[in-house]
């Protein structure tokens, strides 16, 4: 194993994010602030409790999830396609590491940004109401597993993508999507009996119950089916992420 | 001696399924310069990007200091450096961390006196905290040179180190080769600028459309190829080449008071003797008598335009 190129890229990844350190840090506490004032503040004191936890504590999971996803996503699908882009991915394929060590290095650092902006916002939602954390450790697992198995994904979306409209394009089609109607903002026994069923079928909903039960021990879903469904789509992630670089498609030519 | 790169056969067919390679075969020595010629899409840059991983081979065997570009691509890699042809560097990041990255990649602990070593080398070293989009093309394409040197390559491939790059940078570039052959580092280049070959490599070669159409010794090549020119300037022009003097190779220039006569120096008689016998027996007065070389780059056009026809 080549750790210093992993080292690497790692770093030069995270110098990106450091430059922009402020940015990076003033969005998410900019817009969960705004989903407390809309969501908290104004649904909030019509919804008030759901399944006895308040309003405003209940998102805080689903708000955090809504950010760590769409994070890890973008961060690591732009950090592989930019590369691409300009070109000064010749250096990675002429340069004597394994594709693993690539994928460490990149997703590596996606999955570290995503996890900092996810504590940004937990704290940041700390200053707007009160909530439990039931099973810290579980929250912990939760938070870094969902971190690395989107930038996984992201990573994915980033080799394929021939430009920056296919970078968006599952991000917003698919991804944004899931997230809303995964329960981020409700639970799904609020939903008429058909549509809690076909909510069953969305990935997301796994994640986000799993990862609610670790603030306030009650989920929608039962927890070891949570983790079971990151684990399978983090295989999934990888068995992709092998058959990329064994192949070299959109890569090499 | 053993070949430090060793290129048997090499094919290459783009997705498209444009043949950019069409079997070349190359083995370069240790320690050796050898430039790359060859018009723009003639596959110079495909048999780099080739060796150096950046494409895959369709067929053919490729080894770097011994090892298998395909089977043991790590420790072959772990030799080359490579200098792209495109220009491509992450604009906002500062110089000396892209060259430490570079080093980094590679596997190799940081070492800061080698870096600043090579970033003074190439005159970098005020512009190292500098980002890379405030930097001038030129010095881009260093930055580009300092960063395959960071990982203190065995093998380096310049793909057209000099194009768009100032006289004066030429020069110093083509010190920095002859700084690095002492080293013992191989250098296989690529450039349009035929003097350049002249005046740093040990062995040409001369690709066109994907083949290898020769490669050898630069000074041999200039020696077997090369025609030699005579020029006799006469006292009094001529209208017309007398008839006692016509021959091949023979003709009349300037204002008819030059006669120019070109010869292959290889040949068993070049004709010279006679040549200068007959022009005294037709009473002709010389002048002046000068001869001329011709350059690489005439060699060069000629053997292109050969293969065209
Ligand atoms: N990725 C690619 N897909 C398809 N064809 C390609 C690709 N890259 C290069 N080619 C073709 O292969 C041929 C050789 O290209 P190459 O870049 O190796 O030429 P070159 O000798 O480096 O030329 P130049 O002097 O212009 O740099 C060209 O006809 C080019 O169009
Ligand atoms: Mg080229």
């Amino acid at each position: 194993m080549n750790w210093g190129a992993i080292a690497a890229i790692y770093r030069f990844e995270m110098s990106r994010f450091f430059r922009t350190l402020m940015q990076s840090f003033l969005s998410p506490v900019l817009s969960t602030s705004l989903y407390f004032v809309v969501f908290g503040t104004a649904i909030g004191s019509r919804i008030e409790q759901v399944e006895g936890i308040s309003y405003g504590a209940f998102i805080v999971p689903g708000l955090i999830m809504l950010s760590v996803i769409t994070q890890s996503i973008s961060n690591a699908s732009f950090g592989i396609y930019f590369p691409k882009f300009i070109g000064t991915i010749y250096e990675l394929l002429s340069a004597p590491v394994t594709f693993l060590e690539i994928v460490l290095g990149y997703v590596g650092a996606a999955a570290t940004k995503a996890l900092f902006i996810g504590t940004v916002i937990l704290c940041t939602a700390a200053l707007f109401v009160d909530f439990p954390i039931a099973h810290p450790l579980a929250m912990v697992l939760f938070l870094v597993l969902t971190c690395l198995s989107f930038a996984l994904m992201g990573f994915i979306i980033g080799i394929w993508a021939k430009n920056f409209e296919q970078l968006q394009l599952v991000p917003l089609l698919v991804v944004t999507p899931l997230v809303f109607l995964g329960g981020s903002f409700y639970s799904i026994t609020m939903l008429p009996p058909v549509w809690q069923t076909i909510t069953l079928f969305n990935p997301v909903v796994y994640l986000i119950s799993g990862f609610r039960w670790s603030f306030f021990d009650a989920a929608d879903v039962p927890v070891g089916l949570s983790l079971l469904a990151i684990a399978g789509f983090t295989c999934l992630c990888l068995g992709v992420i092998w058959w990329i670089f064994r192949t070299g498609w959109r890569i090499r030519s | 001696m053993s070949a430090m790169l060793s290129i048997r056969d090499l094919r290459k067919t783009y997705d498209g399924g444009f043949q950019a390679l069409k079997g070349v075969t190359l083995e370069i020595r240790e320690g050796e310069i050898i430039a790359l010629l060859g018009p723009n899409g003639a596959g110079k840059t495909t048999l780099i990007s080739t060796v150096c991983g950046i494409t895959t081979p369709t067929s053919g065997k490729v080894t770097v200091g011994g090892h298998d570009i395909l089977t043991d691509f790590r420790a072959a890699r772990a030799l080359i450096g490579l200098v792209p042809q495109e220009v491509s560097l992450e604009p906002f990041e500062k110089v000396i961390k892209t060259v430490r990255f570079s080093r980094g990649l590679f596997g190799h602990r940081r070492d800061e006196a080698l870096i600043e070593k090579i970033l003074r080398r190439l005159s970098l070293w005020d512009k190292r905290n500098a980002q890379i989009k405030e930097l001038s093309g030129g010095m881009k394409r260093r930055v580009l040179i300092a960063k395959a040197l960071a990982h203190e390559p065995r093998v380096l491939f310049l793909d057209e180190p000099t194009a768009g790059v100032d006289v004066e940078l030429r020069k110093d570039m083509w010190g920095i080769v002859a700084d690095l052959k002492a080293d013992g580092v191989t250098i296989i280049l690529t450039t349009h600028y035929i003097e350049e070959a002249e005046a740093i490599a040990d062995r040409i070669g001369v690709i066109n459309g994907g083949e290898l159409l020769l490669v050898e010794d630069k000074d041999r090549l200039m020696t077997r190829l090369g025609k030699k020119r005579i020029e006799v300037h006469l006292s009094e022009p001529l209208d017309a080449i007398p008839p006692a003097l016509a021959q091949p190779g023979l003709s009349l220039e300037g204002e008819g008071d030059v006669l120019m006569f070109e010869y292959d120096t290889q040949a068993e008689r070049t004709g010279i003797t006679k040549l200068l016998n007959d022009i005294a027996g037709a009473g002709l007065v010389l002048r002046d008598l000068s001869t001329r070389q011709s350059s690489l780059e005439e060699i060069f056009v000629d053997l292109v335009t050969e293969g065209r026809s």
